[in-house]
């Protein structure tokens, strides 16, 4: 079975984004640029499939500017076979970024695509569920716990109110959570292997996807700051700070 | 004007208190209308709930027996369909509405505002990106229904005391029957609900093990809290998943919030951001918490907790 991973590319977690004092958007010049982590574990989860023998084949998707060909590189290093780079100028938003992966799944045929839940860029936690639907295909999103057998997929899903189990038949979209796994660290001869693997690029433009009605971005703020408050030296005189407040 | 439907989220027959959240949303949009949709297998005492909610006129009820659990693709086309006539449909940010509400964007071919915080007009909202680093102003286009999931902690419960008439609804919509809801395992509940606790008191990775948790459930019974976590103290298997308080768990705003040995990384601060008064509780000084927190204490919390609970009473 075949295994699609949608792999984005994302400004590193541990950046302290910052908003442009003219408030037209964030500064991405210059800063670390990471694997989105919830892709990670994404491909993660596809490799061990593939360990497993359940699948035989695993490749990385991104859709990017042309300068994403390392970490489609760094996806194939982690151990993916192919790659496929869909080149778009500009950021895609998630109703765009879902019709591309749609076209990518009618050329390919996966029996799974696997996505992050959330790019933790835009926080949207949409195109997994967007593609699913585009497809006509079943969806187990934020998933701690993929089994795959007899062409369904059996999916523990981290919900609010503890832990879900669905059965879904393959050809399907699985999102994935944190618990999910821990990516494997990529090791240099993987590197130097993964140089050689094949990498396709397409561009944006000639898949014939309509991006559809944008959501438009006018203004970014920071966040209201939170201030450093007081310091109390014990127990009791934190209960009195709090008893003073009217808080206990 | 506007026409708002909202999706309401239940289990087991109550009907959630994200439900009001969401319809808080929809009335800061000051709409002609706003009808709740409730998909179950027999809406009934949901919808009788969902009726009181203030400001709603309409409530519909749509039975189906592929209902009885919210599976998102069995869902999503019977809401997609009632959404004609409809500007706006608001579902809570939850992991229901998470879920659910990118389906029928995706059928109604818009892309979803996502974590709605604020209406700045009724195509205009504001919306946290970045792990709430950033605050994004969005238009959404003004001849497309705009698809949103609410953020629960930006809005208050829509009062009681309403009295909306309750209407069954036939949807026309095919039901996929490649999915099956195997089960829902929920941890115990007889503590307040995380994301409606006016206190909640969380622990992180300096708690140290499952076992000394305790000290920690012993806190919240005393304060009559809820119990969070952070997310490594929950991947440490100190507590259920369900517990975890940040980007990617639970986004809270009780009016009190007490971390206790959690260093204070972006990721959590930005569930807990709308709280009241942060407490803060760690041994190391310079710990990122003490930045944010409103009242910090530089401690051992193995020693601070049992003295903590002695004052208390
Ligand atoms: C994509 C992504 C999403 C994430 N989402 C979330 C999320 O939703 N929620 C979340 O919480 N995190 C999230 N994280 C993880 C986050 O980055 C931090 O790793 C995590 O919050 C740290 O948890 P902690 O503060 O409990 O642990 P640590 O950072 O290890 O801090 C433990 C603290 O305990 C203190 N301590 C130790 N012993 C004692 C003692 N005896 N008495 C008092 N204090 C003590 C230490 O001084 C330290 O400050 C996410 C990370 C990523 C990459
Ligand atoms: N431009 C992109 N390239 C590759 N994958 C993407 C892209 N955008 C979104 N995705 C996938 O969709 C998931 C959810 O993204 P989002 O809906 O933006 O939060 C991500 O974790 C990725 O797996």
């Amino acid at each position: 079975m075949k295994i699609l991973v949608a792999y984005k590319r994302v400004v590193d977690y541990n950046v302290r984004i910052q908003v442009k004092p003219d408030g037209s958007g964030v500064v991405t010049e210059g800063v670390k640029l990471s694997p989105n982590p919830f892709d990670e574990i994404a491909l993660e989860e596809a490799l061990r499939l593939r360990d497993k023998g359940i699948a035989s084949e695993v490749v990385v998707a991104t859709i990017a500017p042309a300068d994403a060909q390392a970490h489609l590189r760094n996806g194939l290093a982690m151990g993916a076979n192919r790659a496929i780079h869909v080149v778009a100028d500009g950021p895609v938003q998630p109703l765009a970024a879902a019709r591309t992966l749609l076209k990518l799944v009618e050329k390919e045929q996966p029996d799974l695509v696997i996505l992050g839940k959330q790019a933790i860029d835009d926080d949207a936690n949409q195109t997994g569920q967007m593609l699913a639907t585009l497809w006509g295909r079943p969806q187990a999103t934020f998933a701690s716990k993929v089994d795959i057998a007899d062409g369904k997929a059996t999916v523990v899903r981290e919900v609010d109110a503890g832990l879900e189990t669905l059965e879904v038949d393959l050809p399907a979209v699985v999102t994935t959570d944190l618990r999910l796994n821990e990516p494997r660290f990529i090791k240099l001869p993987d590197i130097m292997k993964a140089k050689s693997k094949p990498l396709e690029t397409l561009a944006l433009a000639d898949l014939g996807v309509d991006a559809g009605p944008e959501l438009k971005t006018t203004a970014y703020a920071p966040p209201p700051g939170r201030g450093r408050g007081m310091m109390v030296k014990d127990a009791a005189e934190l209960v009195a700070t709090l008893k003073a407040r009217g808080l206990l | 004007m506007s026409k708002v439907l909202v999706i309401a989220e239940h289990l087991d027959g109550r009907l959630n208190a994200a439900t009001a959240r969401t319809v808080s949303a929809a009335l800061a949009l000051a709409p002609e209308s706003i009808d709740i949709a409730v998909l179950a297998a027999d809406p009934a005492a949901v919808a009788a709930q969902a009726a009181q909610i203030a400001g709603v006129g309409r409530v519909l009820a749509v039975a189906h027996p592929a209902n009885a659990q919210p599976v998102a693709q069995v869902l999503g086309p019977q809401v997609a369909a009632l959404a004609a006539g409809y500007s706006h449909v608001f579902g809570p940010s939850t992991t229901f509405g998470k879920d659910l509400m990118p389906v029928v964007a995706a059928l109604l071919g818009v892309n979803q505002v996502s974590d709605l915080m604020t209406v700045e007009g009724e195509h205009t909202f504001r919306r946290p990106i970045y792990a709430g680093n950033a605050i994004v102003t969005l238009e959404a286009p003004a001849d497309r229904t705009v698809v949103a999931t609410v953020r629960t902690a930006s809005w208050p419960q829509a009062a009681g005391g309403g009295n909306a008439t309750v209407e069954a609804a036939q949807v026309e919509a095919t039901v996929p029957t490649h999915t099956r809801h195997l089960g829902l395992v929920a941890g115990q509940s007889d503590r307040p609900d995380l994301q409606s606790a006016r206190r909640v008191v969380s622990g992180g990775r300096g708690v140290g093990s499952e076992e000394n948790f305790r000290i920690v459930y012993a806190l919240a019974d005393k304060l009559g809290a809820a119990v969070g976590a952070s997310r490594a103290a929950v991947d440490a298997g100190y507590c259920p998943n369900e517990m975890q308080v940040g980007q990617t768990g639970k986004i809270i705003a009780p009016e009190l919030y007490l971390a206790i040995g959690i260093s204070g990384a972006i990721q959590h601060l930005t569930g807990i951001k709308d709280a009241g008064t942060i407490v803060a509780i760690n041994k190391d000084a310079d710990a990122a918490i003490f930045e944010v927190a409103d009242i910090g204490l530089v401690g051992d919390l193995f020693a601070v907790l049992p003295e903590l609970e002695a004052a208390l009473g």
